[in-house]
């Protein structure tokens, strides 16, 4: 039982010691670290600072930092709540069976306890720093994650990440709302942007994990719908997030230079999601088309975010 | 308790600590710049 994990019977994970029944072994410093899931928290700070870099009005720099810092923990808050409710579900995926909680690095409690005191902490010091409506945001953003996404949707919906893709949208809402205490038209395009990109991104990833999902009873899209309807669904949501990255250029939120960059970087999305659509090969380890599409959303996301930077700074300057 | 378990935990009982301090001082520079950009705004 995971909920037990640290309470060390024979050997920990990190440690070949062997330790008397009943000892408890306090988690590792880096785990806590793990448990924000580091990597994924870069796309959100880099989505909230752009967010915050392209809206009118002056933050000071420490207050600017201190804003990215509380998306930043808000974030790693979320995803150790995840993790902590999701601890039987990762044990069961390959992906995820070595994050600390299913690996028997740390116990539940402690997930728990640093995901919450981390949502408080990270809320209440955006309200102080900066303002209330961002802090509010903030909040939501951490709740619906945890509540909407993990708990509700993510266990009995293939829709789950359709949905639960709003979570990981806020950043821009909450960088910009960080600076001027409102959200305008800019910042809701780019949260629609990353809303209709999620759905491309993950389920390409889906496709080739699909087993890991199967097996971990998580009905994601290509387990319950199979993966020609994906791939179809992967084309069709690209289609929208193709509006969505050209929306801001012609409401002429943006330049010319976000135009030619989201132009061209959405036009070789548009042929990698088209890639995937068409083929046919039911193989996760020879799906080189998704595993492609799933790197370069990645890449995609950065270029079209700090385009939205540059063009701002070059029309300003 | 064998004397390799005991010295583990404390190992990293330390490293937490370290870690803490480390954090705990960060956060008081922080709130220090956050205060005088407050004030000064």
């Amino acid at each position: 039982m995971a909920t037990n994990a640290s309470i060390l019977t024979s050997e920990t994970a990190a440690s070949s010691v062997p330790m008397p029944a009943g000892v408890p072994m306090p988690a590792d410093w880096r785990d806590f670290v793990a448990l924000t899931k580091p990597r994924v928290m870069t796309l959100v700070v880099f989505t909230g600072l752009c967010g915050l870099l392209v809206a009118p009005g002056h933050l000071s720099p420490i207050l600017a930092f201190t804003a990215i810092l509380c998306i930043a923990l808000g974030a790693g808050a979320a995803a150790a709540l995840n993790q902590w409710y999701e601890v039987d579900r990762d044990a069961a995926m390959k992906r995820t069976a070595a994050r600390p909680l299913p690996a028997g690095r740390m116990d539940r409690a402690s997930a728990l306890h640093f995901g919450v005191g981390l949502s408080f902490f990270s809320v209440l010091l955006m309200g102080f720093a900066t303002n209330w409506f961002a802090a509010a945001i903030l909040a939501v953003s951490i709740l619906f994650y945890v509540f909407v996404y993990t708990i509700w949707l993510k266990p009995r919906t293939a829709q789950n990440i359709v949905i639960g893709g709003a979570a990981g949208a806020f950043p821009p809402l909450i960088g910009w709302a960080a600076v001027t205490g409102d959200v305008a038209a800019l910042p809701i395009a780019l949260f629609m942007l990353i809303f209709f990109w999620t759905p491309p991104h993950f389920w390409a990833l889906a496709l080739f994990v699909r087993m890991d999902y199967a097996n971990a009873g998580i009905p994601m899209l290509p387990v319950v719908a199979g993966e020609r309807v994906t791939r179809r669904q992967i084309l069709f949501y690209t289609s929208i997030m193709a509006a969505a990255a050209l929306a801001p250029v012609l409401m002429q939120l943006t330049g010319l230079i976000y135009g030619l960059t989201a132009l061209i970087a959405t036009g070789i999305f548009a042929v990698l999601a088209f890639q995937v659509a068409m083929n046919r090969e039911t193989d996760p380890a020879l799906m080189v088309p998704e595993r492609r599409l799933f790197k370069y959303s990645v890449l995609y996301l950065f270029l079209i975010f700090g385009a939205v930077v540059v063009d701002h700074w070059v029309v300003r300057a | 308790m064998t004397p390799e378990g005991q010295e583990l935990i404390r190992a990293r009982q330390r490293s937490r600590s370290i870690v803490m301090a480390l954090i705990l001082f960060a956060l008081v520079v922080l709130f220090f710049g956050i205060t005088i950009a407050k004030m000064s705004h």
